[in-house]
């Protein structure tokens, strides 16, 4: 079952093209990688798809939902979590967690017992009061997506999820990724390290707005007899026009 | 969903460090120190007297207006020329000519007639002083009036509803629309371009909640906190100057629920607009110091010119002012009310259509 289907996507802003006619489709249960250089257009591609930008043509389905007409309705069946940190830093661990859980509509009842269920697997017990901002960064971008899913959603965006983050952070980040996955969560995650494009089911590269492959990571190794995801990416970047490589 | 919005904008706003005792301090700080800063009363005019009288009344009239604190006698003028003089040198301000036959015609004929020429270059104290002149002048008539039971001095105005022509009971009311505008008007503004900046707002763009939950969410926290500072201001008055409405209280609150209403929807424009707090703060003085020179809390619309009157229209702050004025010193209802009421909702209407209009959630 497919939860995203585009169609010859665009998005102009003024003559600049940031997201030029681009298609693919995403199953449901994947770990979708979303590649590209900085101003690529993956962060433009992926705010259309969250009902955050209004495509200039070109059609998109996200959850079952048409992304310019039933754009609220995507929302409610998304999670997202922002390159930006976006969680209220003056509000504690707990309380981030009940305004969003209580926004999607999670019963009170049920999103108390799953707080502390949830703190308990995080190793967060004792952080439960302490506000937001007097956490690492690494602790927070855990919550952060733990928060973006804890409505179950059918699909969860991460834009760059781990930029800044140490390596060790990274890979418990993966692991909670997976874990999302294996709950049937679709996991759409943007990132421009490579190793991690590894642990994605399939990756899609973006190269000035289009996207110039798209597959799984052995097979992209395979059709650009490369030795690792890395050397694909500068294979296909080595072609952009506009970063002055 | 609301309930969880409202929750989280009183927890952030009881955590946060400067907004809760500002908003204690504010209504005291504008009930008890503006009025005292901006207060336009004036002592020690430098007034000329032309005594061609040199009559008992006529020197009891002197020392009643240098005896009130108002005026300094500067000069005693032999002749009205030499007073002028004093004026041209500036030692003096206003002159004061008393005819010759002053007493005998308060006497005989129950009537008398006095001279004030004013140095009008500066203007408050000319305007002012004159009218005071002639406030103190009215006083002594009256008591002239018992003494001569139908003697009377032609001059006698009289200053209508604040009839101690106390600046402070001008001032209090329009003080309290500031306060009304600040909380209700900037902070929830500032608190939505605050998200903006810190790119929460992003996260909430991508929540199903509606614009109208989320709208509200901003403002009735501060029409709450607003109303309680409102009504802190009133006691205040109350306390420091015994300042209470003449009319009722109910009219008060339900013109200030409307300003609030306009004048948050003002705010929102303003907030759809700006991307960073810098612009939002610099827009907001920007319209915030035109409202308030166009509003007459400084300079009665009355006296403006032509132009800047009509231009007045567009100042929501004006309505709300003449509403607090008006029902706190002279006591009026509703139904005087009636053209603030109709502006005000016009205002409210214009700035909240074009605020939900303008709020996007997606761009």
């Amino acid at each position: 079952m497919k939860v995203i289907e585009v169609e010859n996507l665009t998005k102009r802003f003024g003559s600049f093209t940031a997201v030029d006619n681009i298609s693919f489709s995403v199953e449901k249960g994947e770990i979708f990688g979303f590649l590209g250089a900085n101003g690529a257009g993956k962060t433009t591609a992926m705010r259309m798809l969250c009902g955050l930008l209004v495509p200039t043509s070109g059609k998109g389905v996200v959850a079952g939902y048409d992304i310019q007409h039933q754009s609220e309705k995507v929302k409610a069946s998304i999670g997202y979590m922002s390159q930006k940190f976006a969680l209220y830093e003056d509000l504690k661990v707990w309380e981030n967690i009940r305004l969003y859980a209580g926004i999607y509509g999670v019963p009170e009842k049920e999103t108390k017992e799953r707080t502390d269920m949830l703190l308990a697997e995080l190793g967060f017990e004792k952080e439960k009061e302490s506000l937001v901002k007097s956490l690492p960064l690494g602790w927070r971008q855990k919550l952060a997506f733990s928060v973006s899913i804890f409505h179950n959603p059918e699909i969860v965006f991460l834009d760059e999820p781990t930029g800044g983050v140490d390596p060790v952070t990274r890979r418990q980040f993966w692991e909670m990724i997976y874990k999302a996955s294996e709950r049937g969560i679709t996991v759409f995650v943007t990132t421009h390290y490579m190793d991690e494009a590894e642990y994605c089911n399939r990756v899609s590269i973006m190269v000035d707005g289009r996207i110039d492959a798209l597959d799984s990571p052995s097979a992209l190794r395979r059709e650009f007899a490369a030795a690792s995801m890395d050397e694909v990416f500068r294979h296909l970047a080595r072609k952009s026009k506009n970063n002055g490589l | 969903m609301l309930k969880y919005l409202l929750e989280k904008e009183f927890k952030q706003f009881f955590r946060s460090r400067a907004l809760p005792k500002m908003a204690v301090i504010m209504p005291f700080m504008a009930m008890l120190i503006f009025p005292l800063a901006a207060n336009f009363e004036i002592k020690n005019i430098n007034l000329a007297v032309v005594d061609n009288d040199k009559s008992v009344t006529s020197v009891k009239l002197v020392n009643k207006i240098t005896s009130g604190g108002y005026f300094r006698l500067a000069e005693s003028a032999a002749t009205y020329g030499d007073a002028m003089r004093g004026v041209e040198l500036n030692r003096s301000d206003i002159i004061l000519e008393i005819p010759s036959n002053f007493e005998r015609d308060l006497k005989r004929e129950g009537e008398a007639k006095l001279f004030i020429a004013a140095n009008a270059v500066s203007q408050t104290k000319g305007g002012l002083g004159s009218a005071y002149l002639a406030g103190i002048i009215g006083d002594f008539n009256k008591s002239i009036n018992t003494q001569l039971k139908d003697g009377a001095i032609t001059i006698s105005p009289r200053f209508w509803y604040n009839p101690r022509l106390l600046y402070t009971y001008f001032m209090v009311p329009a003080l309290m629309v500031m306060v009304l505008a600040m909380v209700c008007g900037f902070l929830p503004a500032l608190n939505i371009v605050g998200e903006k900046e810190n790119g929460t707002i992003e996260q909430i763009n991508v929540t199903p909640v509606n614009k109208l939950t989320f709208i509200l969410s901003k403002l009735l926290p501060y029409w709450i906190i607003g109303f309680v500072v409102l009504t802190i201001c009133f006691f205040v008055a109350w306390f420091a100057y015994g300042l209470v409405p003449a009319g009722s209280l109910a009219t008060i609150y339900l013109f200030a629920a409307l300003f609030v209403l306009s004048f948050s929807g003002f705010g929102l424009v303003i907030s759809n607009y700006a991307t960073t707090l810098q612009q939002a703060m610099f827009m907001m003085f920007f319209f915030l110091l035109t409202f308030i020179f166009m509003s007459g809390l400084y300079t009665p619309v009355a006296n403006m010119p032509d132009w800047a009157q009509k231009l007045s229209i567009i100042s929501p702050l004006k309505y709300i002012i003449i509403v607090l004025r008006q029902v706190y010193l002279k006591g009026s209802g509703f139904t005087d009310l009636l053209n603030s009421f109709w502006m005000l909702s016009a205002f409210a209407i214009f700035f909240n259509g074009w605020a939900v209009l303008s709020y996007r959630k997606k761009s």
